[in-house]
């Protein structure tokens, strides 16, 4: 194996998931709910009325991170053209709502939570994912 | 305040995703790149997360109301079946063809990368399909879920 050393941020990366975590912490302990994105931008597609003010601002907070930051780490690197990105934009959107989650729902709060449903789908998603890329990668 | 509590939260959320790197797609792909040249940021993201989750988790989980005074919303259930290993998959699939999950999408939105938002339209169409096809199978899984 060999390690991308000129894209590799240990330390950035770190800080970065502790805020992440923090951000969780903050949401399941003022409340009481699981920060997952999918499952909550699923849950303003069909919304029940009491249930949408904490998702709106959620996502707006979420919105209004690079407004807050004046600089980017980096530019991103998106390899993928458009009819790519359509296909894997309905892929996600139909497999974490069938999967009841995705990397923060799941992979975040479901593996700190030691919920085995999470464990089974962060494995499943990272496995695919691992594959997907190995084929359009290496193979095709 | 629960508002202004879940939009502090999705501040910092958004703000860690972009410091961690994982706003950037070919960061993604490069750790899902296990055969390539490996970028192992994710799982530092991922290790630096879960510590600060793991203690946040254990300390509500003896609780019955969040420190704001409302209900807590945990999940409950404990059954792996097809749905969530399938849905894990498909979902696996696309983020290693885009390179995007949910969160960094709709931060990468916001800070207008123009093929953020064609992912992002995609993604609510594919969340709004599988709404769709719950409504039409409802009534035949209601009954399917009675079979022994």
């Amino acid at each position: 194996m060999q390690i991308d050393w000129t894209h590799f941020t240990p330390w950035a990366s770190l800080a970065g998931g502790i805020l992440i975590g923090v951000a969780a912490a903050m949401l399941v302990l003022l409340n009481g709910r699981i920060a997952g994105i999918s499952g909550i931008v699923g849950g303003l597609l069909a919304p029940r009325r009491s249930d949408v003010a904490w998702r709106v601002a959620f996502v707006a907070g979420l919105l209004a991170a690079p407004l807050a930051m004046a600089f980017y780490p980096q530019a991103p690197r998106i390899d993928a053209g458009l009819g790519m990105l359509v296909l894997a934009g309905l892929l996600v959107g139909v497999g974490t709502s069938y999967g009841s989650g995705c990397t923060s729902g799941h992979g975040v709060c479901g593996l700190s939570r030691l919920s085995p449903r999470s464990l089974v789908a962060t494995l499943a998603f990272m496995g695919a994912g691992i594959a997907t890329v190995f084929i359009a990668r290496h193979l095709l | 305040m629960n508002a202004v509590a879940a939009f502090a939260a999705g501040l910092v959320f958004g703000i860690g995703l972009i410091v961690s790197g994982m706003t950037d797609p070919g960061k993604v792909i490069g750790f899902l790149d296990l055969a390539g040249r490996w970028d192992p940021s994710l799982a530092f993201v991922m290790a630096g997360a879960i510590a600060v989750g793991f203690l946040a988790f254990a300390f509500v989980r003896q609780r019955a109301q969040s420190l704001l005074g409302g209900a807590m919303h945990l999940p409950q259930r404990r059954d792996i079946d097809a749905r969530l290993v399938g849905g894990s998959v498909v979902f696996g699939i696309g983020w290693g063809l885009g390179g995007f999950c949910p969160g960094p999408a709709l931060v990468s939105l916001a800070s207008g990368e123009a093929k953020a938002a064609v992912f992002v339209a995609a993604m609510l169409g594919g969340m709004l399909l599988y709404t769709a096809a719950e409504r039409l199978t409802s009534g035949s899984r209601a009954r399917s879920d009675q079979a022994p």
